[in-house]
């Protein structure tokens, strides 16, 4: 079911690549995918898809369609990203075209959460470095971004990033693919479900 | 850190485990799973050859794909009946309930789970879709999720989570005659900013909170996501424990007693602590009509759009973008813009109330000539409900069109779209460009009630001039 595609596996340690900049606040995820992309029961056709309304609004100069971009991996963006609807399809999208961490000012929490999920980390830095890194990504930019350090080295100098230790902890282990994690403690969700008031309590819940 | 709110009992009751990398191990209570969001979720089950750990906790319905005009299957979309069919196949397959159109409470999830009794208080609820924080309006925790996490909640019955911290926002006073719960969310949303939220569950809670039904409710706690909180919620009361009482899930006989009295042990305490506290005065809150493209974007009936130089600075990019999108000028009046096409439904405001109040608004007047408008109610249940009432009877006469329950026109995954730079007056959440199916369409959020005035103006009006 999941195709031919082979996403991020196991321990996430460092993440090379070529930055792209994307201005603008509040970017949703409807303009990431729009809806009439959800229908799908795979979400391998998404890569070329990803921002298709704003890219044909700019008729080859949105950044996702300039040369200078092509391969690109690591995205630049400003605050709250993401915002809107829980769609996954949204990082499935982005990664699928290619990218590989995002480094914003702020994000929004679904996002956030779903891009850990599928093993894309990030960061996140004031407004100001992300202007000086947006405009050099314009020229061309190579970051080597070292998650355990949480830093960022390129032919520029280093730059500090934040990423919530939790999800650090977790693209360092592995433990971002949560599933077996999870089910390593089955013993106590077994618990947990006899303990839980309502369960005990309501025999019509299954009705 | 918040300490004895609701939101911190119910978080630990749930806790599960600590895990290695810092975040928690949380029990969910009640899974809702919808065509959309959960293919992928289910594929990579079979992908890691894993079983749905508790079968009876998750619950299936259809409703973003569904036509609301012709529901006869095989649907005339070729993705849509595919995306139906493997929904139905992964329930039977895997022994989930399954409410399909037909069944009497097919629907949006958010509207049938809280109908059937399925929410309750005190559960943790989780659903691939961000609206699920509507169900925090009955004292639950209640939070969207990816497919990934949905694939995870199949798989363990639980999620990796940070605790969120908790936002007190007091609403004091009442609202007034012809503002609603809806243009109070919107108000709240406009003052907070649509990133506040971002790491917060919002309590709402004061006398303007306390008065409203459990449908207002849902519709004030369906948008927190708008404002960027995940989840927000009421604490229950004897408003609550009316809705559920003698609905098909809920708890019965002496179980019933047991569990009010459990429900009301889990109330934010007097002296708990919040991470933040804000007051909203409701007396203040006008009708409530966006005019940009994010849901913060919003003004007064009577306000102008604001100029850049009104705005914060951090506000000023997004909202030149909005002039431009929505071909609005700063500074120019919201009431008396022309509206095209008047949706009615989605389930922030596709509920049984929702459609009584529009109904009086409608009754003995005609929509504006030139206006497109159709109400779809938000579930099988208020279909029959509305029916019974004569309420169809009502908008139908007055030139509306009567659809089959569905998310319909909120995001247009299914034949009900804006086309080219039409303007909808609508009753959703979401103004975000082209989300109502056309890539230019524009969006203007308000009450039920402010829609049907609007149908039959043609126009942005007070809504309160029809009840005078
Ligand atoms: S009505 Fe709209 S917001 Fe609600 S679940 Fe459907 S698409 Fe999502």
């Amino acid at each position: 079911m999941t195709g031919d595609f082979f996403g991020p596996q196991g321990k996430i340690k460092l993440i090379k690549g070529r930055c792209i900049s994307l201005i603008g606040d509040d970017i949703d995820t409807d303009r990431i995918i729009p809806a009439r992309f959800l229908k799908c029961v795979t979400f391998d056709s998404l890569g070329s898809a990803v921002f298709e309304d704003d890219r044909k609004d700019l008729k080859g100069k949105h950044p996702f369609d300039l040369t200078i971009n092509k391969n690109s991996s690591i995205l630049i963006v400003n605050s709250n990203f993401g915002c809107g609807s829980s769609r996954e399809h949204a990082p499935q999208a982005l990664l699928r075209w290619g990218i590989r961490a995002i480094i914003g000012e702020s994000f929004a929490e679904i996002f956030y959460s779903n891009c850990v999920a599928i093993g894309i980390p990030c960061f996140t830095m004031d407004k100001i470095s992300i202007n000086t890194i947006q405009e050099k990504s314009e020229k061309g930019l190579i970051f080597d971004i070292d998650i355990s350090k949480a830093e960022a080295r390129s032919s520029e100098g280093k730059f500090k990033l934040e990423i919530k230790s939790s999800s650090k902890n977790m693209f360092l282990s592995g433990e971002w693919d949560a599933t077996s994690t999870l089910l390593n403690n089955s013993n106590l969700i077994e618990e947990k479900i006899k303990k839980l008031p309502y369960v005990q309590l309501n025999e019509d819940f299954s009705k | 850190m918040s300490q004895y709110t609701l939101f911190d009992k119910v978080w630990d009751l749930h806790k599960v485990a600590d895990l290695p990398g810092g975040s928690s191990q949380i029990f969910i209570g009640l899974h809702l799973i919808h065509e959309v969001t959960s293919p992928q979720a289910f594929g990579a089950l079979k992908d890691k050859n894993l079983n749905v750990k508790f079968p009876s906790r998750t619950v299936a319905t259809v409703d973003h794909i569904v036509p609301t005009d012709n529901q006869s299957r095989p649907f005339k979309d070729i993705l849509a009946e595919q995306m139906i069919d493997t929904l139905e196949k992964n329930c039977a397959d895997h022994k989930i309930r399954f409410f399909n159109i037909g069944s009497g409470s097919q629907g949006i999830v958010h509207v049938v789970a809280p109908e059937l009794g399925l929410t309750q208080p005190g559960m943790t609820i989780a659903c691939g879709d961000s609206h699920t924080s509507t169900h925090g309006a009955f004292g639950s925790i209640a939070f969207g999720i990816g497919t990934s996490q949905v694939r995870d909640v199949l798989a363990s019955q639980t999620l990796a989570m940070n605790k969120l911290k908790v936002r007190k926002i007091f609403c004091k006073n009442q609202l007034t005659d012809g503002v609603y719960a809806k243009d109070l969310v919107l108000h709240i949303i406009n003052q907070l900013g649509v990133k506040a939220g971002v790491g917060f569950a919002y309590e709402f809670t004061g006398p303007a909170i306390s008065e409203l039904s459990m449908e207002e409710r849902m519709t004030i706690c369906n948008m927190s996501i708008e404002g960027g909180a995940r989840c927000g919620y009421i604490n229950p009361d004897e408003t609550t424990f009316n809705y559920i009482k003698e609905k098909k899930c809920s708890p019965k006989n002496q179980n019933w007693n047991l569990a009010v009295k459990w429900w009301k042990s889990l109330v934010s305490e007097e002296n708990a602590i919040y991470d933040d506290e804000i007051i909203i005065d409701a007396a203040k809150v006008e009708p409530t009509v966006t005019w940009g493209i994010t849901p913060g974007q919003s003004v007064g009936i009577n306000q102008k759009i604001p100029e850049l130089n009104d705005l914060n600075k951090d506000d000023q990019f997004i909202a030149g973008e909005a002039y431009e999108y929505m071909g609005f000028n700063p500074g120019q009046k919201i009431k008396n813009t022309p509206i095209d096409v008047c949706f009615i439904g989605s389930c922030t405001n596709g509920r049984i109330s929702d459609l009584r109040v529009a109904s009086k608004i409608v009754k003995g007047n005609k929509v504006a000539p030139h206006i497109k408008a159709f109400v779809v109610p938000g579930s099988e249940k208020v279909a029959k409900e509305a029916i019974h009432e004569g309420l169809d009877e009502i908008f139908i006469q007055a030139g509306f069109q009567w659809r089959e329950p569905g998310c319909s026109m909120c995001l247009a995954m299914n034949p009900d779209k804006l086309k080219g730079n039409q303007i909808s007056a609508s009753s959703s959440n979401r103004n975000f460009k082209g989300r109502q199916g056309s890539p230019n369409g524009r969006t203007l959020l308000m009450s039920p009630a402010m829609v049907a005035a609007a149908a039959i103006s043609g126009k942005v009006c007070d809504v309160r001039d029809f009840l005078k």
